[in-house]
């Protein structure tokens, strides 16, 4: 308990009093004064002024507290933090981890057959939001290059199917490979003129990229059918077996679950791999990495095209699930919705982008009831985000090997101890 | 017997200022080479185009890894080059601060593995086998230069002696012919110097490679090296032995000024 009270000094207390001062007279017009037009009268109330008082003093002590107990805390302690303790919690339970699989499996499973098809379908968006951060997690955390307009390989993939649909009445399983095989092709387009810029500069390049995507459906009306777009895309088939539209949802459910953990199954063999291992050290330090052997030229364009790729997946699933696609879908706030995903969730972290993913997406739908709110709650979670976890919710932990000291290794370790 | 890295008039120019200046320059296998001068001298220019960072201006710079012809490597990429057998170390600490220690010596051999991206996700017998081979390889290398207690340790938590220890294991990942250190000693006390010196000649020992480095301390760069090349506002202006250097009059000049500045 005094443990606390240590952080609450009184200079912390003045200026927090001045920052609830500061908002009362900020939102004075807004909040007290209310105008009533018909009877030309002016209700004053001075309730809600007392309660803006209290709420944003409580709130900027709150504040102020976290801070300082941020600061306070030594980088350099061996303080464990709560991820890491979940982590040697079931490091030190062997058998938690295969209960908890079969736990996640049975409700990914069932889910669909539990629950009403909105949350399906939902569930499914979530789903997807998932292969698309994992995806551009891979240009992002990974390559360390800040994408913009990773919503284009998206909109590549899912036009690449209403488009092949539409005029060679393809299916969706033979256009699935087409979209993202598309998609890596526009990846590795926009990779090669962007292979000398990094930080800022590549940031706006990869936005007008987007942009540029975008504004060609939307007017190359002989192409994609303009703004209007393209409807009544079919849904995936199953061995050409007519579905009613709620065994449609579910089907696409279990696409989507097949396809998160192919795109899990592929990261995760990427991130600690040859290549993985490149992509980190040209995000860690371009110099470096060329130096020690890496052709960054080749590393810069293998993430863009397979962070393209998964976007490209997606879009066909994307345009099978809403079997209607316009460029609305596809604009930059699509982009920057993905990249807070990743930004969020963790960057370089897989588990990080899934909770990611369900927190961005899923949250807004079951806070219907706040929507207007929502844009609001979304910029204060970022700013909240950035200034205590700005490694995102669940960071990047590298991957740790176990050495036997080899008799060699403990003669040598003896020798530097001399 | 072919030198293993040759410059012929090595000139690099920014503008209107010239950094290294018509540089005819030699490193014989298995030797130990200093580069000194004072500060602005162009040494590191000098590193830069040798390793490829810079494309020089005019000259050659020729290398002969395996001592036979010579080959002339203006102009390619440092990757290229690092895979012709030159590895460099940096004058400020260049490590990848958020890998681990062993995954920082696994970049080093990058360029002497083959698996690609479908051997990653397949996971291949090769690629496994490499990537147990690529493991083993980088843990020896830490024991050799006695950083195996930090493994799994992130580089940036490592003290500073060690960084610049982790990043010569670095460049030695890459199997060089020759190895040139940027101010290996930039930072380090006395006690850590002396280590240093054992562990640059050990290396030349065990490994039989060429060392070439530029230095200021100058019990370090007396101690261990055999030849000395001493540049001044970029041009050459001494070289030989560590006995002649020290008593040749132009060098006296270049560190301590002018009789008429006086």
């Amino acid at each position: 308990m005094l443990d606390i009270l240590k952080y609450f000094k009184p200079k912390e207390l003045k200026k927090s009093l001045l920052i609830s001062l500061w908002f009362m007279i900020l939102t004075f017009p807004i909040m007290v004064i209310k105008v009533n037009t018909i009877e030309n009268t002016v209700l004053w109330r001075w309730g809600s002024l007392v309660g803006m008082g209290i709420g944003s003093f409580i709130m900027a002590t709150l504040w102020r507290y976290l801070l300082e107990r941020k600061n306070m805390q030594n980088p350099l302690s061996n303080k464990k933090t709560l991820q890491m303790k979940v982590i040697d919690w079931a490091n030190a339970n062997p058998k938690v981890k295969p209960v908890l699989l079969i736990a996640i499996s049975l409700f990914i499973v069932s889910f669909p057959f539990i629950t009403s098809m909105y949350q399906t379908s939902i569930m499914t968006t979530a789903l997807m939001y998932i292969v698309l951060g994992l995806g551009l997690n891979i240009v992002v955390g990974l390559g360390g290059l800040l994408h913009l307009g990773y919503a284009a390989f998206y909109a590549v993939g899912a036009y690449t199917y209403a488009l092949l649909n539409y005029h060679f009445g393809l299916s969706f399983w033979i256009c699935l490979p087409i979209g993202a095989g598309l998609a890596t092709i526009m990846g590795i387009l926009l990779a090669i003129p962007v292979l000398r810029l990094r930080g800022d500069y590549l940031a706006i390049v990869t936005l007008g990229f987007g942009e540029v995507i975008r504004i060609v459906l939307e007017n190359w009306n002989a192409l994609s059918f303009g703004p209007s777009g393209i409807a009544n895309i079919p849904r995936p088939g199953f061995f050409g077996m007519h579905m009613k539209l709620q065994t449609a949802t579910i089907y696409i459910y279990f696409i989507m679950i097949a396809m998160v953990v192919f795109t899990i199954f592929v990261v995760r063999r990427l991130e600690n791999s040859r290549m993985g291992r490149a992509w980190i050290a040209m995000r860690e330090d371009e110099i470096a990495s060329e130096s020690m052997g890496i052709d960054i030229t080749k590393s810069k364009i293998t993430t863009f095209a397979i962070g393209a790729f998964f976007a490209g997946m997606v879009g066909v699933i994307f345009a099978a699930k809403t079997t209607f696609i316009n460029p609305a879908s596809f604009t930059l706030w699509e982009s920057l919705m993905i990249l807070c995903v990743v930004v969020i969730g963790g960057t370089g972290s897989i588990v990080g982008v899934i909770v990611g993913a369900f927190i961005l997406i899923l949250l807004p739908e079951y806070l219907r009831a706040f929507s207007e709110y929502r844009m609001l709650l979304f910029g204060a979670l970022l700013v909240i985000m950035m200034v205590f976890r700005p490694g995102g919710i669940i960071s990047n932990i590298r991957k740790k090997y176990k050495f036997e000291p080899t008799k060699e290794s403990s003669n040598a370790s003896q020798k530097g101890a001399e | 017997m072919t030198p293993i890295l040759e410059t012929k008039n090595l000139t690099m120019q920014f503008g209107g200022l010239t950094a290294v200046d018509n540089i005819n320059f030699k490193v014989n296998p298995k030797e130990i080479v200093a580069l000194i001068g004072p500060n602005g001298a162009g040494k590191t220019t000098f590193f830069n185009c040798v390793t490829g960072v810079y494309k020089p201006t005019s000259g050659d710079v020729l290398i002969s890894p395996t001592g036979k012809d010579q080959q002339r490597i203006n102009g390619l990429k440092p990757n290229n080059v690092t895979e012709k057998g030159l590895a460099r170390t940096f004058q400020n600490i260049r490590l990848f601060q958020n890998m681990t220690v062993l995954e920082n010596v696994m970049i080093g051999r990058h360029s002497k593995l083959k698996s690609g991206i479908l051997g990653a996700v397949l996971r291949t017998k090769a690629t496994r086998e490499e990537e147990k081979k690529v493991i083993q390889d980088s843990y020896e290398i830490l024991v050799e230069v006695g950083l195996d207690k930090f493994v799994n340790e992130l580089a940036k938590n490592l003290p500073y002696g060690a960084q610049r220890r982790l990043e010569i294991a670095r460049a030695m990942a890459t199997e060089p012919a020759l190895l040139l250190l940027d101010e290996p000693a930039a930072g380090m006390n006395p006690h850590e110097t002396k280590e240093l010196d054992e562990m640059i000649i050990h290396i030349r020992d065990s490994k039989q490679i060429s060392i070439l480095l530029i230095e200021h301390d100058m019990s370090l760069v007396m101690s261990i090296s055999e030849k000395i090349f001493v540049v001044d506002y970029g041009k050459l202006i001494a070289q030989g032995s560590p006995d002649e250097i020290k008593n040749n009059p132009e060098v006296i000049k270049a560190y301590l000024g002018d009789d008429s500045d006086a």
